[in-house]
């Protein structure tokens, strides 16, 4: 079967790609376009580890067929620094030690600033809730929301 | 994995065309793919033609009828669904459905649609739709168009109505009447992300006195399909739906169930939960009604 060429958009950034058609986008982040920051958990759905923007809607990339990924605009985790410059959230995720072994945290990061994009007030139940579609097996997730809800805090420009 | 193909068709006359072009286990329909997609990598299919539905505009638009009916296109994502503030207003029940599938990021993709056809007997949407009357809208080959209610269409776990070839376009809901509200809500082990033990929803429609004159009660979970009780609706019309006749209508949904047991629940628990959770939405849908 002839692979299928996919031109996309990827953290701003015009990309192609050869992908076969079962192929998930998230295989084809790491394996086609060697974009190894966003992970694999489960790959049904569950952990949220494999999490990207499509479109600007947060999903995950684990459930998405690379094909679909044509004419789109995908954003993952290294879309989230300018250049050297960490974004304020990876920068209170090391502040806070919101992560241990880090596999779920380029998930997190990016279900976070999707959250934080559109309700940039959150709560701390809507940070919980909102990122309820991410596991983390190490950090007891408290780290994680208070680095999330500091990290609004600081976008929102509101002294420390 | 065995050759797949992709299709992604811009038009319902095109992807019928495909559609007919295998069987209905060789070729797949892909709205959100949140069920599929996870049924193809663990194993359990391999079709041999994927046809994304998100390229035609009827599958994925939302709109309303002069009669102020829903038809809600079947590939629309859950998280479209709850932005929209008419259908909350109007089919609050189906909404808060809508907003328990998932995560944020299930959300994204998951559609009434996808949970219709994959007909899981916890399925969150088929309650809210089997009491608001829901019908189906399904293209065919040739041009052919039919109708069915929802409560034709599901037949058995996993199992839907649609003939190869067969497309589910749109879901109409009808205009609810005037003092009418539904409500769903459902038990899970978890506080979110997880699999109804038990589904409940209710729909009441009520007089100018507070009076029920109309009702509907849709259970999932506790059967190899969601199900209609029409005994509980009878015990709610008529009725001012005070505590005792809500009492009657939760003993009519727990001798409805014909559970499993299974690790989310045994069957006695299940039954009773049913009981418990249509006394609750029957109140929170009555509450609803006679504030419109
Ligand atoms: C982590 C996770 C959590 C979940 N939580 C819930 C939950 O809380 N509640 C719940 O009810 N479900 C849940 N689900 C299941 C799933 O998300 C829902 O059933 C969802 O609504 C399916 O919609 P979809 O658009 O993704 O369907 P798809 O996977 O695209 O399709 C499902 C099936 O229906 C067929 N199909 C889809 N659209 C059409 C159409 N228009 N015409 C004909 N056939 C069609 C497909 O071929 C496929 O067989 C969960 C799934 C995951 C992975
Ligand atoms: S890898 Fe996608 S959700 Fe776990
Ligand atoms: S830090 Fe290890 S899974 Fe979250």
């Amino acid at each position: 079967m002839p692979k299928l060429h996919i031109r996309t958009e990827i953290n701003g950034e015009p990309a192609e790609f050869l992908a076969e058609p079962h192929q998930t986008l998230l295989d084809a982040l790491r394996n086609e376009l060697g974009l190894t920051g966003t992970k694999e958990g489960c790959g049904t759905g569950d952990c949220g580890a494999c999490s990207v923007t499509f479109d600007g809607q947060l999903v995950c990339s684990c459930l998405v067929l690379a094909a679909e990924a044509e004419g789109a605009r995908i954003g993952t985790v290294e879309g989230l620094a300018s250049g050297e410059a960490l974004h304020p959230l990876q920068q209170k995720f090391l502040e806070h030690a919101a992560l241990q072994c880090g596999v779920c945290t380029p998930g997190f990061l990016v279900a976070a600033k999707a959250l934080l994009d559109r309700n940039p007030d959150p709560d701390e139940r809507t940070v919980r809730y909102a990122l309820a579609g991410n596991l983390c097996r190490c950090t007891g997730y408290d780290k994680i929301i208070r680095a999330v809800l500091d990290a609004a805090a600081e976008l929102r420009g509101e002294p420390a | 994995m065995h050759d797949t193909r992709y299709e992604a068709p811009r038009s319902i006359e095109e992807a019928v065309i495909m559609l007919s072009s295998g069987s209905v286990d060789d070729v797949r329909v892909l709205a959100g793919g949140t069920d599929l997609l996870v049924q193809m990598t663990s194993g359990g299919r391999s079709p041999s033609l994927i046809i994304n539905l998100k390229h035609i505009p009827e599958l994925t638009r939302i709109r309303f009828d002069d009669s102020g009916a829903l038809y809600l296109g079947a590939a629309a994502n859950a998280f479209t669904i709850g932005q929209n503030e008419r259908i909350r207003q109007q089919f609050p029940g189906l909404h808060e459905a809508v907003g328990l599938i998932g995560s944020d990021q299930i959300q994204g993709r998951a559609s009434v649609g996808g949970n219709l056809c994959n007909a899981s007997p916890a399925a969150d949407t088929i309650p809210s739709l089997l009491t608001s009357k829901a019908v189906c809208h399904i293209a065919g080959p040739g041009g052919a168009t039919r109708t069915l209610p929802v409560s034709e269409f599901i037949l058995g776990p996993g199992r839907n109505a649609l003939q190869a070839g067969e497309l589910l376009v749109e879901l109409e809901l009808p205009a609810p009447a005037a003092h009418s509200a539904d409500a769903y809500q459902r038990l899970i082990p978890r506080s979110e992300m997880d699999i109804a033990v038990v589904g409940v929803s209710v729909r009441v429609t009520v007089d100018n006195t507070g009076t029920c004159t109309d009702a509907s009660v849709a259970l999932g979970a506790v059967a190899p399909t969601p199900i209609l009780v029409p005994e509980a609706a009878a015990a709610l019309v008529g009725t001012r739906l005070e505590p005792a006749d809500l009492e009657r209508a939760a003993a009519a949904a727990s001798a409805a169930c014909r559970p499993l047991d299974d690790k989310r629940g045994t069957a006695e628990y299940r039954r009773r939960v049913a009981g418990v959770l249509t006394k609750r939405v029957a109140a929170e849908a009555a509450e609803r009604a006679r504030g419109r």
